[in-house]
């Protein structure tokens, strides 16, 4: 179960057993000797500043953290972070950071991948990272496209998206990250914007809190080659219709003046965008982070038109508590120990037949 | 020097008489001393029949009354990759020879002395490795018209003459074993299942092996199931006393104990697997490291994940991922954070787990990958063995990716190889192919257990502090600065204060670790990472050649061994010379190779492959390697070896 501690500052499970910093971080501590390259004007340097900017909130001592990447643009992250790190191969960092956070309880473990790594060729071990509840922390940096190799189309991009690869318009039908983590069982998932540095803090506050596979899908602007795929989110005007702030506890509007709202349709049972009138106020979807059921969840993260990105929702769609998978693993070792004692090696190598040959 | 074998035979009250069917007490049967009893140097029994015949559980039941007595033995199970095989067909028959004997011996046997055959499919599928002379038991209750029509035999091979120069035993197995447990609520077909426990009591009495322990076992296994154990002990005991009774066995045998083959100490029987598992756990705990098994399962690699995956309270930890791929990453991952990591698989496995190797010989972290081999490509003969993944656990990765192999050369000795093969990975920080195969994963043989302060101390240090000083005098920790003499990365695991570092599959910097473009460094960084793994230390290899007039080498490695030596051995005892050397390195190889090579006229070397360990002689030594090669998913034939190295002196 949740291993939970209460710290100064109020309770932070999933980081119980990780040492803490001995003296006051700052952001500069995070920082590592290496120039960052990046090309000029990429999101993933917003990223990276609000995850150092952030990292010295949690307190923990720097040398029990480790980013673990696979490959693509945003997997060169690791190289930036002053701490513990691993720039792996193509797809398999949440195999590798479950092998590191499994047998290392004391250490705060981050995946950061992108839509390439995560969903196209690392699509089963994330699935099953999520499913298994591992203590993890994954960084999906969603440009929906595939930079380092210059540009072909990825699982995200829209259909038809004209690229190298496909000049006469992709045909696959995009994933949508949010509605496939909440398939696969995940038990947090939320998503953010690189530029909105308060709301990606807010979010990566609450996923460093949560114990078990965290999801954080960041919308991240690529724009070498595909420059304000997100602009619609990003442009005060046009986010006022097309993002929807999603805050546990409260009712589910948006747009001038909260004139919209989602409410669930009473004939389908799935959701739905209304103006907000006297008459329906009252049935304004409030809400709920937290709940066991990830169907709400669900059909929130398909509000969003995945071509226009209207009524996208952003924040926290599902934290709730499950079973923890380090924890378990762990306890059947200690429950291993309790039922047939600490391991005698040779008892068992003699094992239960034996003869002896005497000189 | 004098031995003496004291087993549990030897030390087990006799309860004779004492019991009534259905008893559970323990007992010791004693053989009746009015039939002629002749004395063997050796035996080789093949238990054969349908995959649900229970023919393994009988072969390893005969293996342990075996071992505990004291002979000296060898096994080889052979089974369908079917679960259940369609019964009564060719290819759904199990198969499991023993071999044993009163003096040491080297592998599963040739050929029968003793076949068991539970049905037409089993005597079909078996009759041609039997030898006439040879006696054959077998279930007349099978033998009907469309049992025999179904594999082929038109009229009944039991009347036709066709066995005729067999000693022919037919045995209503099935009649006899319902009629001896028609006290028991039990259906004819629920009573038949227990015919398996019938011919093993048969064959108790016929080779006067100790019965205790299968009566302890049976009474173990079946511990919740009271009617069910009562009724296998009752097959059991019925098929001893018919042995006994009947006047067609008219003579039983005697293999007395190996006492002389043995060193001082204690034994017990282990399969391959079994062993490597041992040797997983022991070389944690030598390390004193936490063992982490990263796997995904695969015949006939998965009884090592079940074994780990048994001993949690040794601070194990096993990973069932979800797949090959994600086997090897979470291994990688848990030797990051200072594990004895471990992926275990079979050659399609390796082939998917290529580019993680590839990373973890560019990390350079401790990681063991144990691979057993089975028939190839592909899926290919997944219960069947083979040697072919040689040069995919040599060449198999993109770049020049250069890892340790090891090979173990028995079913016991895999408890070793996967000690060095963690001393090697531990000690120069590098993932280490263990390259086991079928025959030795599910062969057994007697080992004797080693004292853990026989074992070697693995102990290695994690990097504490700071490695290197600059120009300006600051001390900084470099993760690529490498100890001089093995040239070992320092192992800096998370948690470590002040040791922050990244890694990473792109090309390092020397020392400092960072990514690095430069040409030139590159040029150094794949000749150093070469260079680290050339200069492993290896035993030198060491010749067998007693008369030291050989002019023939034969060289083999992993579970050739025993086939090789009881060759060699025949072609000695015929009064050639011959010398014979055993490969346990095949990367590096031993320093003394090319000089041992060059010492003989001929080099043979037997392999299960089309020639690979030759092909890499060939290419390392220039030397004129002769390949003598089987894949025919079994282990050569001693006779079949001994022939090819004649002809190949004479030739």
């Amino acid at each position: 179960m949740a291993e939970t501690i209460t710290e100064g500052s109020g309770t932070i499970e999933a980081l119980s057993l990780v040492p803490k910093a001995e003296a006051k971080q700052s952001m500069k501590d995070f920082k590592s000797d290496q120039e960052v390259r990046w090309c000029p004007g990429c999101g993933d340097y917003a990223v990276l500043a609000a995850v150092q900017g952030f990292m010295p909130e949690l307190g923990l001592a720097k040398e029990n953290i480790c980013f673990v990447s696979g490959i693509g643009c945003s997997s060169r992250f690791p190289y930036y972070m002053n701490t513990y790190g691993m720039h792996s191969i193509h797809g398999r960092a949440p195999a590798i950071a479950t092998g590191l956070a499994t047998s290392r309880r004391d250490l705060s473990v981050w995946v950061v991948t992108g839509d390439g790594d995560a969903l196209s060729i690392g699509g089963n071990h994330l699935i099953h990272a999520l499913r298994r509840n591992v203590n993890l922390k994954i960084l999906l940096f969603n440009n929906r496209i595939y930079g380092l190799t210059k540009g072909q189309y990825s699982p995200t991009s829209e259909v038809g998206k004209i690229t190298k690869s496909t000049p006469m318009g992709s045909l696959d039908a995009p994933f949508n990250p949010v509605s496939l983590a909440i398939g696969a069982e995940a038990s947090f998932v939320a998503r953010t914007v690189d530029s909105d540095r308060k709301h990606l803090t807010d979010v990566l506050r609450q996923a460093a809190a949560h114990p078990g596979t965290a999801l954080v899908e960041i919308y991240q602007n690529c724009n070498i080659f595909n420059d304000g795929a997100f602009e619609v989110l990003k442009d005060k005007q046009q986010a006022e219709e097309a993002v929807i702030r999603l805050e546990h506890g409260q009712p589910i509007r948006f747009g001038i003046d909260g004139a919209k709202g989602v409410v669930r349709d009473s004939l389908t049972g799935d959701l739905k965008v209304v103006d907000v009138t006297e008459e329906n106020q009252s049935q304004i979807l409030v809400h709920d982070a937290h709940s066991a059921s990830p169907t709400t969840a669900f059909a929130l993260s398909r509000l969003a038109d995945p071509d226009t990105l209207h009524h996208t929702p952003i924040g926290v769609f599902r934290s709730t508590d499950r079973p923890v998978y380090d924890t378990l693993m762990s306890d059947q070792l200690d429950q291993a120990i309790e039922q047939n004692g600490k391991g005698d090696l040779a008892a068992l190598l003699a094992g239960k037949d034996t003869w002896t040959v005497v000189g | 020097m004098t031995s003496q074998v004291s087993s549990p035979a030897g030390q087990a009250n006799s309860a004779a008489g004492g019991s009534v069917v259905g008893d559970v007490v323990s007992e010791q049967r004693k053989p009746s001393v009015e039939k002629e009893v002749r004395r063997l140097d050796r035996v080789i029994i093949r238990f054969a029949g349908d995959s649900g015949d229970g023919m393994q559980l009988t072969g390893d039941r005969f293996t342990s009354e075996t071992a505990s007595f004291g002979n000296d033995l060898s096994t080889l199970p052979n089974f369908p990759a079917e679960i259940r095989a369609p019964a009564g067909t060719l290819p759904g028959v199990s198969s499991f020879q023993l071999h044993f004997a009163d003096h040491d011996i080297l592998t599963p046997g040739d050929a029968p002395n003793v076949l068991v055959a539970m049905n037409p499919a089993a005597l079909k599928a078996n009759i041609s490795d039997v030898p006439r002379g040879a006696e054959i038991i077998v279930n007349t209750d099978e033998f009907t018209k469309r049992a025999m029509q179904k594999v082929g035999y038109e009229t009944s091979p039991l009347e036709d003459g066709s066995l005729d120069g067999y000693s022919v035993h037919p045995v209503p197995l099935t009649t006899l074993t319902v009629e001896a447990l028609k006290e028991f609520d039990l259906s004819r077909k629920d009573a038949g299942r227990s015919k398996n426990m019938f011919a093993l009591g048969l064959l108790s009495w016929m080779y006067h092996r100790p019965t205790e322990g299968t009566e302890k076992f049976l009474q173990q296994k079946f511990a919740k199931k009271p009617e069910i154990m009562k009724a296998n002990l009752a097959a059991f005991r019925a098929g001893w006393n018919f042995g006994e009774t009947t006047e067609d066995f008219a003579v039983s045998y005697e293999v007395l104990p190996a006492a002389k083959a043995f060193p001082t100490g204690t034994y017990r029987n282990i399969s391959g697997n079994l062993a490597l598992s041992y040797g997983l756990v022991a070389a944690g705990k030598q390390a004193d490291l936490p063992l982490y098994l990263g796997s995904y399962p695969i015949t006939p690699a998965s009884d090592i994940l079940h074994e780990l995956s048994k001993h949690k309270n040794f601070g194990v930890r096993t990973f069932q991922a979800e797949d090959e791929i994600a086997g090897i990453g979470a291994a990688l991952g848990a030797a990051f954070g200072g594990s004895l990591a471990v992926t275990t698989t079979s050659g399609p496995g390796v082939a998917l787990k290529s580019e993680t190797i590839g990373l973890a010989v560019s990390l350079e972290l401790p990681l063991l990958i144990v691979d057993i081999q089975r028939g190839g490509p592909s899926t290919g003969l997944p219960t069947k063995t083979e040697q072919a993944d040689l040069l995919q656990a040599m060449f198999g990765r993109n770049g020049e990716a250069p890892v340790p192999i090891v090979a173990p050369q028995t079913p016991a000795d895999c408890f070793d190889a996967a000690i060095e093969a963690a001393r090697i990975a531990l000690e120069y920080r590098t993932p280490v192919f263990l390259l086991s195969d079928g025959y030795l994963a599910n062969g057994s043989e007697p080992w004797r257990i080693p004292d853990q302060d026989e074992l070697p101390d693995l102990r290695t240090q994690f990097a504490q502090g700071p490695n290197h000083t600059l120009d300006d005098g600051s001390e900084v920790f470099w993760p690529y600065k490498r100890d001089p003499e093995t040239l070992a990365r320092p192992w800096a695991i998370p948690g470590t204060p002040g040791l922050e570092h990244r890694i990473g599959g792109i090309e390092k910097q020397d020392g400092t670790g960072n990514i690095s473009y430069d040409p030139a460094n590159h040029d150094f960084m794949v000749r150093t990472r070469q260079a680290k793994v050339d200069g492993i230390k290896v035993p030198d290899l060491e010749v067998d050649d007693p008369t030291g007039e050989a002019r023939l080498l034969v060289l083999g490695w992993g579970s050739t061994y025993g086939p090789i030596t009881a060759a060699v051995r025949r072609l000695r005892t015929a009064g050639q010379s011959v010398a014979q050397a055993h490969l346990r390195h095949l990367n590096p190889f031993p320093r003394n190779l090319g000089e041992v090579l060059r010492r003989y006229d001929k080099v043979v070397v037997p392999e299960m492959n089309l020639g690979q360990l030759a092909t890499l002689l060939r290419a390392k030594f220039l030397v004129d390697a002769i390949s003598y090669n089987q894949v025919n998913g079994m282990p050569f034939k001693a006779e079949q070896l001994a022939t090819a190295l004649k002809e190949a002196i004479d030739g």
